[in-house]
């Protein structure tokens, strides 16, 4: 053994490390491919070795060669074996190596599940986090799925370096497991509060990042953001927020109403560049969501614009860049303000940089009126002469269409302009946009019938000139313009002066060398131009010359007839056919014009792009549905789909000059180079587009030499679009010298009638009149075509799936899959009642179900399946849910309340929303942002006063004693807080409401880690009967556990205890008041100023029937004893008639485990609380407990507070932790019906409290 | 979001490559070579974004850059980040990566690129920021080193265990990739305060 260990340190020693290899490659420049093979080599030899530093060595080598481009995915399952090492060291090497070369497809990360698992939990911090990273570039759906639970408890972990892993990390999960947004996502809230800066940031990140995609579901978060905003000073945090509250706005106007206030302080006060812009951006989206309106917005924007001057003028251009990006903003709704610096956004157009030109370019397409389109564009055009790379031209170019044919051409006001501005691109070399422009040249004809007379000349002249747009083929971008200038010709032909001459140039031998789509339309349209050229020539008597143009067409219309394209092909030879036809009835003297002119007859109509989408189905049309029973499998599987025209040839067919060898040719090849290299007339291939001819054998001996045509390319002829700018002034003008001579005759006619009139003024937009009368033909729509325009929307978008309503309850059956020791054991609880009946008797069923998902899971991937499959379940599960409900329609309440502490965290939320109406309807935003951020955190139901102070008791609280200032807003809140207290009624009924459905299925709680089994278990309810009489029931929670540890550290120790108050009688409860008598340990909280034996007023009335929970909060000092508080409730029983006073005695019953608060806790930490020696112990025994193991543990959990560290098979070790920091330990041991409990916690008197308490629990089973 | 983040020397090749998405090896180099080819003709005093190329993003996504010396740092986001952010934090990056090198220069990262990737882990994780304040960044890449020592000593393994700065005087050799001495961060360089 020792050897082994001597001769690895030894080989290793000989090993290359990183640096080695790194070295190594320098050296070999010449012949590194080689080098590194023979490395790679090496490196496999090391993998074989079991030494796992080798191995570590070798895969870090191998993460450095996947860097230069090697596939390393040949070692992964070495890569799961380093990281599976117990040394961090070699830890992080395999974690790193996975990072990078693990994806969903890599089939051994099943194999990592357990590993990642073991290192999330372990006791060093740095093996988690080394895990949380690998796992965040490489999670796969199982892994998220497997792992969520175990990463949801790492959010609560001790260091805070864990927790901000963890915290990102969870944004991963979600997206490859969307189900655990929903059950993660209250601690996630919770997070956006944590003490450490890092976390916090974290938080944040993660839910602007889901809410950036979906910003609907977190709305309800505003109140707790704004909070955020107003105290953070971390700048990374605030812009995220800024940045957030930029996507909600949208949403609710509201909220921008009440963000423009702090954010114009913050852009004035903050000296960061990166968050005054983040500012100015979300202050732009909020006023473009307030669109119109409030009046003094316009500061605003004029703040806005003003700062982004400063930056677009700044000499940084990484400010100028952004200035112009959030101009364009601002531009689409606020364009005047914008048009003002047209200035300064041309003078951005000369700037060096092209980031910053292409920026500007986008401004620009907002900038432009009627006025100005011509002037822009001109200016535009002298840039596409001047610019020098082709991208930044052919951006240009197509900023020039987008700018002229935005919103339906509405700012063009001459076509003709536009269409000769169009032919001058033409003149572009090499650009990509030749299509772009021939379907504006397509669009324009069609849409405008006034242009098409002008439109027909222009293209009949591009046709002519033909040769100087292809003159070289390889520029043929720009010859797709020929496809619509011949089509243009063709169709609207009558409007031609010449036809002759254009069918003359459509037929040239020249065309031939387009591309076979042109030809097509080509050959095509020069049959509509010759049954139009026949009509004009059979009016004349000469019939030769009708003769002589079927001559022509039957003289080049073969050489179309010859294409290889199989589309000019078969027109050219029915068209050659027809003509040919036409001839010889042409000379037998039949007029056949009328004819011929009718195979093109009929106008077409432009069609909606977007029209075919748009046709309803009609009513009872399955698209789904099978016309024809579906084949059976076996015969899909044989049948091939047929090709409709060929047979597919097998793809290893070989080409025809196989007779010569590979080795033959390179042989050939390389003579001929050696021939080509000593003669010295060889033109020497240059690495151009020539190299490609080197390549195909045979033709390699022509020496190709591009022509380059370096004389501009003037198409003769054509009227130069800047003589429409010259023109359209002179009209302009003419215009409004007439305007003002009507004017005046007008004004001189008034004047001897009234006062005179203002005077016309500048000219302003809608003066401007279009030259001609354009009619733009709208497109064709189908008949009652569905206006909905959502169809942009990409299936495939991942985040789709995450568009989750967070504020619904959650449900039973949402949960985090919890890992189980053992395979899950198939026993049945032993049936007490009826009711557990039910839940057993529906055990086997959802078991099944559920089952049969998880095999759909693992069968394939397609989550839409598995999620219809769910929505089926559930629902099949609601209605099992409502036959239970019916079968114990008479159950007191008290068992619906069983889940309480399970769904307690999203109630509050859902309370925020109604609540985040009452936040934004606040009155105005007090100037002062710190004040804001005071009533903003008072109105705002922030977790710790949702759950650390009973929120029913807030309304009294005299608290807010500056509220007193003025009258009237004391009443304006006083009217929203009963609003508010109204909402929150409507939602607690809700809430009732939602347990008596979950009763049924209300199988366990989620609580972190303490429920390990999926079987059912028994309803658990922690409400006991608290007092009854014939009019009232009271109901107790055992003192809840709400009060978080930091809380009690500053204020001592508070218990809440929620109260549930029924109406049993018909009368009308009101006046409902809750006194305690205080002991010495035990207060009941009460509002400030009142005295010790006041009683607390019940903030609700209660109608026939209906109840309703108060909560209540009393400080305890010591908690180590147990402790019982009388108490009494007053009431005003009212009946129609009269109304009595009633009062009510009750005892409220402290326990000890009500001072137990769940905390997680891990087996390392667990292990060394009990090495520590600072526990006493103490044991029980339990006798004749008649139920499984895991029900003990579950009740243990549920009423007492304790969560499971660790279980193995019949034993468990569990913790709870009190709110005064004493730790409990647990070991619970069954064999048959006796239970053994022994414990630890370091105060002895508690825990002999806890345990008798743990004891007459299950006494009462 | 960030999609990528790159580190190229003046000629092009590679010194970190880390992609938050899966790409096939190929696919990354020819973003590699890609971005290089955007990033490299562009001159100095120009800003430090760029519009995505064709096969990294997309619209939404951005490239924000950073040139020290010999080096091309290069992080592809989408719309969520903040540009002038980003850029900030490439200045802590390589703040961060002087501080631990001590005078950061190309070779360093040649040589040591996993350690690079460690730093990085600690700021960035699954393409999101994780942390932004360099002492808390340096203190826990200090506290994982020293694990690492701790490790390896008392296995009292015969190996070297590479020390941060290795002699170099060996390689200055090869003049093709220029001085890979140059010291990437220089106090001239601005610093934006966040």
């Amino acid at each position: 053994m020792a050897l082994k260990i001597v001769k690895g340190s030894i080989d290793r020693m000989f090993d290359k490390n990183l640096q080695d290899l790194v070295r190594g490659i320098r050296n070999h420049k010449e012949d590194e491919a080689k080098y590194i093979s023979t490395c790679i080599d090496e490196i496999k030899q090391e993998l074989k070795q079991d030494n796992i530093a080798v191995k570590a060595n070798a895969v870090c080598k191998l993460t450095y060669l996947q860097m230069l481009g090697y596939d390393v995915s040949w070692a992964a399952f070495n890569i799961v074996e380093v990281m599976s090492s117990s040394k961090f060291t070699y830890k992080r090497i395999g974690y790193l190596a996975a990072s990078q070369c693990f994806h969903e497809s890599t089939d051994v990360i099943m194999l990592t599940t357990n590993q990642i698992r073991k290192d999330l939990s372990s006791p060093n911090q740095y093996d988690t986090g080394v895990a949380l990273t690998g796992l965040s570039c490489f999670v796969t759906p199982d892994l998220a799925r497997d792992l969520a639970n175990d990463i949801m408890t790492l959010m609560s972990h001790t260091k805070p370096y864990i927790r901000k892993k963890a915290v990102l990390i969870m944004y991963k999960v979600f997206l490859k497991y969307p189900e655990s947004l929903r059950p993660a996502f209250p601690r996630l809230k919770e997070k956006l509060e944590d003490p450490d800066p890092g976390v916090q940031s974290a938080a944040v990140n993660v839910i602007c990042e889901l809410a950036r995609r979906n910003p609907k579901n977190y709305l309800s978060l505003a109140p707790l953001f704004f909070k955020l905003m107003t105290s953070s000073t971390n700048n990374w945090v605030l812009i995220k927020i800024i940045k957030l509250f930029g996507a909600l706005t949208p949403l609710e106007p509201r909220l921008g109403k009440k963000l423009i206030e702090p954010l114009t302080n913050l852009i004035h006060s903050t000296s960061a560049m990166s968050l005054l812009y983040e500012c100015v951006n979300t202050v732009i989206a909020v006023l473009i969501s307030l669109s119109s309106g409030m009046p003094n917005h316009s500061a605003s924007i004029q703040l806005c614009v003003q700062k982004l001057r400063i930056l677009i003028e700044d000499s940084d251009q990484n400010l100028k860049y952004l200035g112009l990006l959030a101009m364009s903003k601002i531009l689409k709704t606020h364009p005047k303000s914008v048009q003002s610096h047209k200035d300064l956004i041309l003078q951005c157009l000369d700037d060096k940089d092209e980031s910053i030109r292409l920026r500007a370019l986008d401004l620009l397409y907002g900038m432009v009126s009627k006025k100005n389109l011509m002037e822009i564009v001109k200016k535009l055009m002298l840039h596409v002469d001047k610019a020098e790379g082709t991208t930044y031209r052919d951006e240009l170019l197509t900023k020039i269409i987008d700018i002229c044919s935005q919103s339906n051409y509405q700012y063009i006001t001459n076509f003709e302009w536009y269409i000769s501005i169009l032919v001058e691109l033409t003149r572009l070399e090499g650009t990509r946009h030749g299509h772009l422009i021939a379907s504006q040249m397509l669009d324009v004809a069609i849409r405008v019938k006034a242009i098409r007379v002008f439109a027909v000349a222009q293209m009949a002249t591009l046709l002519d000139n033909a040769h100087l747009l292809t003159g070289n083929m390889q520029r043929n971008g720009i010859c797709e313009v020929l496809y619509a200038a011949a089509w243009i010709c063709g169709e609207f032909s009558e409007h031609l002066e010449n036809p002759m001459q254009t069918l003359e140039a459509m037929l040239r031998p020249k065309v031939a060398t387009l591309p076979g789509h042109i030809q097509a339309v080509y050959v095509q349209n020069a049959a509509k131009l010759f049954a139009t050229v026949l009509k004009n020539q059979e009016g004349n008597t000469d019939s030769t010359t009708a003769q002589e143009t079927s001559q022509l067409m039957i003289e080049r219309l073969p050489l179309f007839v010859q294409s290889a394209n199989l589309e000019v092909q078969e027109r050219a030879s029915c068209i050659l056919q027809l003509v040919k036809y036409i001839q010889k009835l042409q000379q037998k003297d039949i007029e056949v014009a009328e004819e011929v002119s009718a195979l093109f007859a009929g106008e077409l109509n432009p069609v909606a792009p977007k029209a075919q989408k748009k046709v309803p189905v009609p009513e009872g049309l399955d698209l789904d549905a099978w016309i024809n029973e579906p084949p059976s499998e076996s015969e899909s599987e044989d049948e091939q789909p047929k090709a409709i025209f060929s047979k597919e040839e097998p793809k290893h067919s070989r080409p025809r000059h196989t007779e010569v060898d590979e080795k033959e040719l390179a042989r050939r090849r390389e003579a001929r180079k050696q021939e080509q290299a000593n003669n010295p007339f060889y033109i020497k291939a240059s690495p151009s587009s020539q190299k490609v001819y080197q390549e195909t054998a045979g033709v390699e001996h022509i020496p190709v030499v591009q022509i380059d045509l370096s004389v501009p390319l003037k198409v003769p002829g054509l009227p130069m679009s800047d003589q429409y700018v010259k023109l359209e002034e002179e009209r302009r003008q003419k215009e409004r010298a007439e305007k003002k001579k009507k004017e005046k005759k007008k004004r001189k006619e008034k004047r001897s009638g009234r006062g005179k009139k203002h005077d016309s003024g500048p000219e302003s937009e809608e003066d401007i009149t279009p030259a001609h009368m354009v009619d733009i033909v709208t497109e064709e729509m189908p008949e009652n075509a569905l206006p909905s325009d959502d169809d942009d929307k990409d299936p495939n978008d991942p985040h789709k799936a995450l568009d989750i309503d967070l504020d619904k309850p959650l449900a039973d059956s949402e949960k985090l899959p919890v890992r189980s020791h053992r395979a899950a054991e198939v026993v049945k609880s032993p049936t007490e009642d009826g009711e557990m009946e039910s839940v057993a008797s529906q055990e086997p069923k959802k078991k099944n179900s559920k089952e049969k998902k998880e095999k759909k899971k693992d069968k394939d991937r397609e989550r839409k399946k598995s999620k219809d499959e769910k929505k089926k379940k559930k629902h099949k599960h609601e209605e099992k849910e409502e036959d239970l409900l019916r079968g114990q329609a008479d159950e007191p309440v008290v068992q619906s309340e069983e889940t309480s502490e399970v769904v307690a965290p999203p109630t509050s939320t859902s309370a925020e929303v109604s609540d985040l109406d009452f936040w934004l309807s606040t009155a105005p935003v007090p100037s002062n942002t710190q004040e804001a951020a005071t009533v903003a955190a008072e109105a705002a139901p922030v977790p710790e006063a949702a759950s650390g102070t009973a929120p029913a008791s807030e309304p009294d609280e005299p608290k807010d004693t500056e509220m007193e200032e003025t009258k009237s807003s004391k009443h304006k809140k006083k009217k929203q807080k009963k609003e508010k207290e109204e909402k929150e009624k409507k939602k607690k009924k809700k809430h009732h409401h939602h347990h008596h459905h979950s009763d049924g299925g209300g199988e366990e709680s989620v609580q972190n880690g303490t429920v390990e089994e999926e079987e059912p278990l028994p309803p658990m309810s922690n409400y006991c009967l608290l007092a009854e009489n014939s009019y009232i029931k009271m109901m107790m929670e055992d003192a809840d556990q709400v009060c978080d540890i930091q809380g009690n550290l500053q204020d001592g120790s508070q218990v809440v205890v929620s109260v549930i108050f029924e109406n049993k009688c018909d009368s009308f409860l009101k006046s409902m008041e809750f006194n305690v008598l205080d002991s010495l340990n035990c207060k009941l909280q009460r509002p400030e100023g009142s005295g010790p034996h006041d009683g607390l007023t019940v903030p609700f009335q209660l109608p026939p029937g209906v109840s309703n929970e108060a909560r209540f909060v009393f400080t305890v000092q010591s908690i180590v004893m147990p402790q019982k508080l009388k108490g009494t409730l007053t009431f005003i029983v009212k009946n129609e008639d009269s109304s009595t006073h009633e009062k009510l005695d009750f005892k409220l019953h402290f326990t000890c485990t009500s001072y137990l608060i769940t905390t997680p806790c891990y087996s390392d930490a667990f292990a060394k609380l009990l090495e520590s020696g600072d526990l006493n112990g103490s044991s029980v025994r339990l006798e004749g407990i008649n139920m499984p193991f895991h029900h003990l543990l579950a009740r243990i959990c549920f009423h007492h507070h304790f969560s499971v560290v660790e279980r193995i098979d019949s034993c468990a070790s569990m913790y709870s932790r009190s709110i005064q920091g004493h730790h409990v330990c647990l070991l619970v041991k069954t064999s048959g019906q006796t239970v053994s409990i022994d414990a630890k916690c370091d105060e002895p008197t508690l825990l002999g409290n806890v345990l008798d308490e743990i004891k007459q629990t299950f006494s009462q089973c | 979001m960030i999609k990528a983040i790159l580190i190229f020397n003046n000629h092009g090749k590679p010194r970190l490559s880390k992609f938050y998405e899966h790409y096939s090896e190929d696919t990354e180099q020819q973003i590699i070579r890609e971005t290089f080819h955007l990033v490299s003709k562009r001159d100095e005093n120009v800003c430090n974004f760029l519009e995505g190329g064709m096969l990294i993003g997309g619209s939404d996504y951005k490239l924000i850059y950073r040139h020290y010396a010999t080096l091309y740092f290069v992080f592809c986001v989408d719309s969520s980040e903040s540009e002038l952010g980003i850029l900030d934090l490439i200045q802590v990056f390589v703040e961060t990566l002087d501080k631990c090198f001590e005078n950061v220069c190309e070779l360093d990262l040649i040589f040591h690129v996993d350690k690079v990737h460690n730093i990085l882990a600690e700021m960035v994780m699954g393409g999101m920021v994780l942390e932004t304040n360099m002492n808390e960044i340096i203190m826990q890449v200090d506290a994982q080193n020293k694990m690492e020592k701790s490790e390896i000593k008392t296995r009292h393994i015969l190996s070297c265990i590479p020390q941060y700065k290795i002699q170099y005087h060996s390689h200055h050799s090869c003049h093709y990739y220029g001085d890979l001495t140059v010291p990437l961060f220089q106090c001239t360089s601005r610093i934006r305060d966040h």
